[in-house]
Parts: C-alpha cells; sequence; structure tokens
C-alpha cells in the first residue's frame, strides 16, 4: 500500500484547490480512515462537486414528481425514458454546458451535444432528434457576437457531422447573461422498450471493458470547473474545455448500437463529467458491488499520464462496460470493425471498493458506498421571493401606432427570426424531419411508422426572475402548448436549471420558487419529470444569469398526416383565438422592448385553464379540424398572427374588436391561449363552448396584408423584412 | 433494378438514400462496406452524404482512398451508372471521376435548407424524370458545396451539356441571387462525359415523400428505374 501514501501531504491549501470544504474533507477522512493521495482527493473532489453530486439541490429535485403510466424510467439513469407504443420508447436527456461554451464557444457548444448524445445511446436508443436552448448577453456587448457565432458553429458542427438532426431550439440575449452564457442540449432518442440498456454493474469476476477514443488530459476538473463562479482570469481555464471529435462519436453510436443487438452487455456508462471516475463509480454503487481498474491497460494519449490525470481526464467520445464473459470476443470484433479502442480494463470484485491499480501497486482504494452516499446534501437557507406588484394595463402607455410597435417586436433579438441559427443545423437529414424549426414544436416521424414525436425546449427567464414560482409554472405550460399546438399528446418532460450561486439566499430562493413552480405545473398537466440536469454558480464576479429553468418537452403523434403548424395554409379561412385575454402587460416583451420596463408579475398561470384549454385544441387538431395553430406567448397576440402570416405567407383581416386598450389586446401575454386557423369556425366555437373554453373568431384570412380594425395595414413584406432582418446584420456587424 | 449504397464510416445519409430507393424500386438495396473489396453486380450504385472519415481532412479526401472506391471506378468505367449526392459528389471529385473541386461555402458557414434548382439537361437517366428547364425544390446541407474547376473545364463542361444542374431562383435564373454557395456558374450537378455518373450536392433523398415538405426529388429516383429496369 505503499504508494498510497506516496503523494505530497494533503494541506488545507490543496483541500481548498479541489473544492472541498473543511467539513467536508473531514467526512472523507471519516470514510478513509486514513489521509488520502492526491489521486483520491481529487476522486472524492469531482464526486462530491456540485455538479455530480446535486448536494445544494438533491433536497428539492426528490419533490418533483416523476412518475406516471407511460414512465418506463425516471430520473437516475444517463436518460429518462417513456412508453410511445408499438414496443417503442423515446429516450431523451437535456444536459448543460455553460461553463465550457463561454470559454471556448465552438468545442465547449460541441462537446455538450456529443456529450448528451452519448447519454442517450449509452440506453439503447438512436438518437433521432437534437435540441437547444441557448442564452447569450446583450446584443451590444463585444463578446456577444463571437460567443453566439461559436456556439452554433460548434452545435451544427457536432450534429451534422454525427448525422442526428437539430430540429428546435431557442435563444434569448438579456445583459444578466454577459459573464454566463447558457448553453443547453436535449438529444432525444428512440429504443425497443425491451431493450434498455442500465448502468447497474452486477458478477463478479465480469470484465470490465472501455471503449472508444483514447485517454488525453483535455477536461481535467471539468466538473469542478462547471461548479464555481466566474472570475477575471476564467480565461485561464481554456485547459480544461474538451476538444470533440463527432466523428469518433459517430463510430462508437455506431458499435455500440451493434453491440447492444447482441446479449453481451450487463452494463454501460458513458464517461461525461469527471470521466472514468464518475462513470466506474456510479456503475459500482448502482450495483452494490465493488470494481478493480488496471491503469496500465487505459488506452492513452500520452505516455506519461498520472493515475490522478487518467481518472479525472474528461476526454470525450469513450465509454464503459460491464460484459458478460462469453461476449468479451464478440464485442471485440465489433469494435475492431469500426476501429475502436477495445480495451478490458478492470474486473467487477465482491469488495466493494473502487481500488485503482498501476504498474501493480494499488494508487486508490475507496469504499464506493461511502463515496456515494456520504456525498454532502445540503438544505440552504433561502429567502422567499414574492410576486411583486401587478402592473395594470392602465398604467403601460399606449403605442400610438400599432403597427410601429409591431415592427419594433417582430425585429426585437428575441423574437426575430431564428433562420440564420438553425440553417447552419442539418435539420433534414435521417429524412424523418415532418415539421422544422421555426413553429412551435418540431415534429420527427417515428421511422418506418405514420407516428411521429413533437419536440420542444422552453422558458421565458424575465418570468422567473419577477416572480419564481410563476415563472417556473409557466416555463412547463409554454412547452406543454408547444407540443399541443402540434396535435401532440404530451409524455414527459426533461429540465435544465441553470441558476447563480446557490450559497446566496436571493438565488437560493429563485432556485426553490422555481422547482416549486415546475413542480406543480407538472403535476397538474400529468406530465412527469423523467431526467435532467442542474447547472449552478453561474455568476461572474456576483453578477448572477437570470434564473433560467430551461423544460424540454416530448409528446407523441399517433398520426403524422394530422400535425398541423404555425403557417396559414390559404385563404378563406376563420381564424378564432382560444383563451381568456384580460391584456396582461406587466414583465411583457412590448413593455421591455418599447419602454425599457423590465418589472411587475409576471402572467398568472391557471393550470386549470391550461389544461381544459390544450385538450380542447389538441382533440380538435387530431379531428382534423383545425388548419394551422400558434400558442401565444412572447408578444402576445399580434405577434402570433404575424408570425402565422409569414410562416404561411398568407396575409389576414381582423374584424373583432375588443372591450381591452389596443396596446393591452395586442401585446398582452396572458397564458393559456392559442390562434387556431379553421375553415368550419362554428364547430370549433360549438366545441369550446362543450367545453366551457373561451373562443372568438377574430377574422379571416387571405391577402398579403395584416388588416386591423381602425383600418391600419400592415404588409407581409416588411414585417418579413423586419422579422428576418435582424439576426443575420447583426451577425454580420452591421 | 438494383441499387448499392456504399458506406464509410461517417456516411450517414446512407440510411435516406435506401429509404428513397427501396421505395422507388420496391427492391432492397445492398450497403456496401467501405472496407469491402467486392461490389455486388448492381444497375446503380450511390455514393451517399455524409463525412465519411469526418471530413477532417477534406470533403471525400480520405473516403477517395478506400478500397471499395478502386471498384466503384471500375464499375463506373465499364458502364454502371453512379450517383454521388453531397458527401458523394465530393469522394468523385476527389477521385477524378468527375472534374472540379468543392470548396467552403462562400458564406463559410453550413448551409442546410431547401433551394430552387434548374434542370439544364434531361438527357440522361438521372435526370429523364424531368423536363429540361424544369426548375424544382430540392434541399442542400453541406459546409463544401462550392463547386469549382477552371474556365477551361467550366467551357467544356457546358459546351459537352454535362451541367446537370444549377442553383436557380424560383424564376429559373441563374445568377447571383439564386447561388446558396458561391459554386461557379450556378453549378450544383456535374455528368462524366458519358453521362452514367452523376454528382450533386442537392440531396433528392430528402424531397422523396409528401412528408418531406417536397417530393421533386422523387422524380430522379423514378427516372432511374424507368431507364435501368
Amino acid at each position: 500500500m505503499s504508494a498510497l501514501q506516496n503523494t505530497p501531504a494533503i494541506t488545507p491549501e490543496i483541500v481548498a484547490e479541489h473544492g472541498l470544504t473543511p467539513d467536508e474533507y473531514q467526512t472523507v477522512l471519516d470514510i478513509m480512515g486514513r489521509e488520502p493521495n492526491m489521486t483520491e482527493l481529487g476522486i472524492f473532489s469531482v464526486m462530491w462537486s456540485e455538479h455530480c453530486s446535486y448536494k445544494s439541490s438533491r433536497k428539492w429535485l426528490k419533490t418533483l414528481p416523476t412518475e406516471g403510466p407511460q414512465v418506463i424510467q425516471g430520473p437516475g439513469e444517463n436518460a429518462g425514458v417513456v412508453d410511445i407504443g408499438d414496443g417503442r420508447a423515446a429516450v431523451f436527456k437535456i444536459e448543460s454546458h455553460n461553463h465550457p461554451s463561454f470559454i471556448e464557444p465552438y468545442q465547449g457548444a460541441a462537446t455538450g451535444v456529443g456529450g448528451i448524445m452519448r447519454d442517450v445511446f449509452t440506453m439503447g436508443a438512436r438518437p433521432v432528434a437534437n435540441l437547444n436552448a441557448l442564452r447569450f448577453g446583450s446584443p451590444d456587448h463585444p463578446r456577444t457576437r463571437h460567443l453566439v457565432d461559436g456556439v452554433v458553429a460548434g452545435i451544427g458542427g457536432y450534429g451534422n457531422c454525427m448525422g442526428i438532426p437539430t430540429v428546435a431550439g431557442e435563444v434569448n440575449f438579456h445583459p444578466a447573461y454577459n459573464g454566463n452564457i447558457l448553453v443547453n442540449a436535449m438529444t432525444v432518442g428512440i429504443a425497443d422498450a425491451d431493450k434498455i440498456f442500465y448502468s447497474a454493474a452486477a458478477g463478479v469476476g465480469n470484465p470490465v471493458v472501455y471503449v472508444g477514443s483514447k485517454t488525453g488530459r483535455d477536461g481535467i476538473h471539468g466538473a469542478t470547473m462547471a461548479s464555481a463562479e466566474f472570475s477575471e482570469d476564467s480565461e485561464e481555464k481554456r485547459p480544461t474545455v474538451q476538444v470533440g471529435d463527432p466523428f469518433t462519436e459517430k463510430l462508437l453510436l455506431e458499435a455500440c448500437l451493434e453491440l447492444m443487438a447482441t446479449d453481451c452487455i450487463i452494463a454501460i456508462q458513458d464517461m461525461g463529467a469527471a470521466g472514468l471516475t464518475c462513470s466506474s463509480v456510479e456503475m459500482a454503487d448502482k450495483g452494490g458491488v465493488g470494481i478493480e481498474l488496471n491503469l496500465d491497460t487505459v488506452p492513452a494519449r500520452e505516455g506519461v499520464m498520472t493515475s490522478y490525470e487518467l481518472m479525472l481526464s474528461e476526454s470525450q467520445e469513450r465509454m464503459l462496460m460491464v460484459l458478460k464473459p462469453e461476449g468479451e470476443e464478440t464485442a471485440r470484433r465489433i469494435f475492431e470493425k469500426w476501429e475502436l479502442d477495445f480495451a478490458v480494463v478492470g474486473r467487477i470484485t465482491d469488495s466493494g471498493a473502487l481500488v485503482v491499480k498501476e504498474k501493480g501497486e494499488t494508487v486508490v482504494d475507496i469504499p464506493v458506498a461511502p463515496l456515494v452516499e456520504a456525498s454532502p446534501e445540503y438544505d440552504r437557507p433561502y429567502d422567499e421571493i414574492e410576486a411583486p406588484a401587478t402592473i395594470r394595463s392602465e398604467n403601460v402607455p399606449a403605442s400610438e401606432d400599432i403597427a410601429a410597435a409591431l415592427d419594433t417586436l417582430m425585429s426585437a433579438p428575441d423574437i426575430c427570426s431564428r433562420r440564420w441559427i438553425w440553417e447552419q443545423y442539418d435539420h433534414m437529414v435521417m429524412a424523418d424531419t415532418v415539421q422544422r424549426p421555426g413553429g412551435d414544436a418540431a415534429v420527427v416521424r417515428i421511422h418506418g411508422t405514420a407516428k411521429g414525436l413533437a419536440v420542444t425546449t422552453d422558458c421565458t427567464p424575465r418570468y422567473c426572475k419577477a416572480h419564481p414560482e410563476t415563472g417556473g409554472r409557466q416555463a412547463v405550460v409554454e412547452a406543454w402548448r408547444n407540443l399541443t399546438a402540434v396535435g401532440a399528446t404530451p409524455l414527459a418532460l426533461t429540465n435544465n436549471l441553470n441558476f447563480g450561486n446557490p450559497e446566496r439566499r436571493p438565488i437560493m430562493g429563485q432556485f426553490v420558487g422555481c422547482v416549486k413552480g415546475i413542480g406543480a405545473a407538472a403535476r397538474a398537466l400529468e406530465f412527469p419529470v423523467i431526467s435532467g440536469n442542474v447547472s449552478l454558480y453561474n455568476e461572474t464576479n456576483g453578477e448572477a444569469i437570470l434564473p433560467t429553468p430551461v423544460i424540454g418537452g416530448v409528446g407523441l403523434i399517433e398520426d403524422i398526416d394530422a400535425t398541423v403548424g404555425i403557417g396559414i395554409p390559404g385563404p378563406n379561412h376563420s381564424i378564432v383565438l382560444i383563451g381568456e385575454t384580460d391584456g396582461w402587460l406587466g414583465n411583457s416583451l412590448y413593455l421591455r422592448e418599447l419602454f425599457q420596463g423590465e418589472e411587475g408579475a409576471p402572467p398568472p398561470i391557471d393550470l386549470e385553464a391550461e389544461r381544459r384549454n390544450g385538450n380542447l385544441v389538441r382533440s380538435e387538431i387530431q379531428s382534423g379540424a383545425i388548419a394551422a395553430c400558434h400558442d401565444l406567448s412572447d408578444g402576445g397576440l399580434l405577434v402570433g398572427l404575424a408570425e402565422m402570416a409569414l410562416a404561411g405567407n398568407c396575409g389576414l383581416s381582423i374584424d373583432y374588436s375588443s372591450d381591452l386598450a389596443d396596446h393591452a389586446w395586442y401585446f398582452g401575454e396572458d397564458q393559456a391561449r392559442y390562434l387556431c386557423v379553421t375553415e368550419s369556425p362554428d364547430a370549433l366555437l360549438a366545441a369550446a363552448a362543450k367545453a366551457n373554453v373561451s373562443a372568438v373568431v377574430l377574422g379571416v384570412t387571405g391577402g398579403d396584408t395584416l388588416n386591423l380594425p381602425d383600418g391600419i395595414t400592415i404588409s407581409i413584406g416588411s414585417l418579413r423584412g423586419s422579422h428576418e432582418g435582424w439576426l443575420p446584420n447583426y451577425m454580420a456587424g452591421a | 433494378m438494383k441499387a448499392a449504397v456504399i458506406v464509410f464510416p461517417g456516411s450517414n445519409c446512407d440510411r435516406d438514400a435506401k429509404v428513397a430507393l427501396e421505395s422507388a424500386t420496391g427492391n432492397p438495396v445492398d450497403m456496401v462496406w467501405h472496407g469491402d473489396h467486392d461490389l455486388p453486380k448492381v444497375d446503380l450504385i450511390v455514393v451517399p452524404g455524409g463525412f465519411s472519415y469526418g471530413d477532417y481532412l477534406r470533403g471525400g479526401a480520405m473516403a477517395a482512398h478506400s478500397p471499395i472506391m478502386r471498384e466503384v471506378k471500375s464499375a463506373a468505367e465499364g458502364g454502371t451508372p453512379v450517383l454521388g449526392i453531397c458527401n458523394g459528389f465530393q469522394v468523385l471529385t476527389e477521385c477524378g471521376m468527375l472534374p472540379g473541386v468543392l470548396m467552403r461555402n462562400a458564406s463559410l458557414k453550413f448551409i442546410c435548407r431547401p433551394v430552387t434548382l434548374r434542370i439544364e439537361d434531361s438527357q440522361s437517366i438521372f435526370t429523364a424524370g424531368y423536363e429540361e428547364g424544369q426548375v424544382v425544390e430540392i434541399p442542400v446541407a453541406h459546409n463544401e458545396g462550392n463547386y469549382f474547376a477552371d474556365d477551361d473545364t467550366l467551357n467544356r463542361l457546358e459546351g459537352e451539356g454535362r451541367v446537370a444542374i444549377r442553383y436557380a431562383t424560383a424564376d429559373g435564373e441563374t445568377g447571383p441571387d439564386g447561388n446558396p454557395n458561391g459554386s461557379a456558374r450556378n453549378i450544383a450537378g456535374i455528368f462524366n462525359d458519358t453521362k452514367t455518373v452523376l454528382g450533386l450536392m442537392p440531396h433528392p433523398e430528402r424531397a422523396a415523400d409528401a412528408k418531406h415538405g417536397g417530393t421533386d426529388g422523387k422524380a430522379m429516383f423514378d427516372g432511374l428505374v424507368e431507364a435501368l429496369s
């Protein structure tokens, strides 16, 4: 055991550099019964990092609803799994790569996409859709353009090469992200429901196999970096960012799926954050076994890597598997065919310990159960955040020119067309994309069937900042509405909880409020949380991001012929507004973009109304009674109408006059609303009345202008120029 | 009609090509691994889109040297039709089966969107399903689709009627407005001198069924079936 002591003495400074508090280090000493060596300390450091241990968030995550008849696997595995019928399952998860993307946008974003795809195909699923949720700083900030350019290129660079379509996403700009951008990537895959692969190791003596890329020095301490605030010297952290190799991952995907079609695998886990350490410890812990690794057999890029480096490297495109002994040769042949490294690096043991050997000597010996179970869990103090005062619409300035106000909103950074972004993503490869980016939710056909999956990502951070609990609810209901608006039955969600430093009471208050809101909405809509990721410490020099709990939603479409988009299909259809409008302008984009106001309570979320209105809209779409549908969110009614006109290249005339003031009627952001285009408005109104849902006919489609009462006429061509122009002009430096 | 699709490590439109071919022919398609030396006896060989070998060197540059491409080349010399789509077009230029080269898009960005194209020549097995001058809409998705060749080569291609397809506006104009990637003379696809090899950047297999949002690519596969059955 000499190697166990053969390292520099562990000083309080070294402990602090590893992100462990003195109390946490005392727990390490209690578990070990001796002083750990550097490698062991590094292992505790990454396993107990916020990123890997969820120590600040776990208490609250446990309150989320995670069950339902459709749920095959909830949180706790590489990804969540839901039943989609016909013996198939959808496998999905969202994950952040915020810190690395700020430091090195192309590689940070690319490896974020690579990591989440591995999480999904590790479970036995072929990825069929990628999504993302991005937040950048103010367009005026000198770094923003460079970050947008790099992140978009990185997401495209990885996903395009893999041949998985990137079909949906969302983007916001706000000064609160100047020092901390958010890059959240989501992957949805499809597997046979009876061929899902899990990570619990089993069978003493069974081989532990390493496949994929060689291990290099990249990404050491990535998980620790993702668990600390940024400061002025963050540039120096560039070496902790990993470098992606999508070609190798494509080979790894095909090799893994080929092996999964045989009966060789007992357990499989991708090497993501904290690399070999986290994957081996999680597999051993879930299986209640020990694991012994021999570092001399780990494929390494360089000859002189230390045990510390090998155990903590976050090199990409690697997997760890436990195989049935008789499957070893089959597996080796498959990986050799795909020209990937394949190495037996250890065995399952009954010791209950993680034992690592190097050149015949034991360099790590840590009991697995306490390493996982004694990881700290904090009940961090927090401030309850009350909703700010409601701003009545009469206290918000009216726009004198509705057409000009619409033009301003349609070209605002948070509403304008994202075409410049999604044309850099291959969103059609696999030839099953039925609804492309730009609508409420994208739809991909389930290959070889007439069914489809609808997918979306959503969050409105300004609402979350104003009142976290309402904002948390709103993120869930907007995702649910977006799935509903294409005719899908929402199945389940994954969440990416992006917040500042949880050790500060107001930030922890934001976190707790948002989680409560997500839980309430997910319960009411029977839309359970099946996977997710928490990203804390998104702060620079004490300035936190807006609370950003991104919701990724997945829904099932039984008949893709019945799905609808947002584009008006042609003239002579009626436009019906579903849901009630009170003219809520507090914290609206109207208030922010026209009057620089970011204040007031966000629109209230009536979960019962959401459910009632959404269920009506969905059933009418499924029965073929609706030809186009759009949920109303940012910018309100008039922005929704304009988006439908642009998408269908068809104008419309509104003859309904509301009792509300114009600006409140047109731009209020009341929730639980949809615009429906139909050829049979009377039938839709009758169905709405029967379901106790508010519905009114606003007008008819046709022409090439938006005609509003009082003689206001807006040309679609000029709106298109404003809507399409902002982002490419901005990126061109214009 | 029997078709084969070549699969390189990193090919990712191989399945899409297979689906479109099987739908058009009603016959199963042979998927041929890059390391194989034997090409099955088929009526059509498709070199599909994707990122063969990651395209880390240059689009198609590595794949052009894989064992199976020697067989493809020799089959083409024997008259077997070869269709190269996107990365497949890049491979065919890299291995000398078609002249010119595909450079980075003029925008230096990946471009994925439907483009309008003008069919320049319908006197081939690949384009027999179209009318000359017909404007069709088919998606592109590429980083390196900017076709380049010297003026003599371009003149020769035009003179010999070997420009198969050009990028165009919806009105069929082939000026800069209709050019998504900077290609010389708006060239989107070219034939070899016997019109038995076609390389093109657009993806006809992504416009082959109603759920794709357009079916203008289907005529290419249907035309091939008619010509080769």
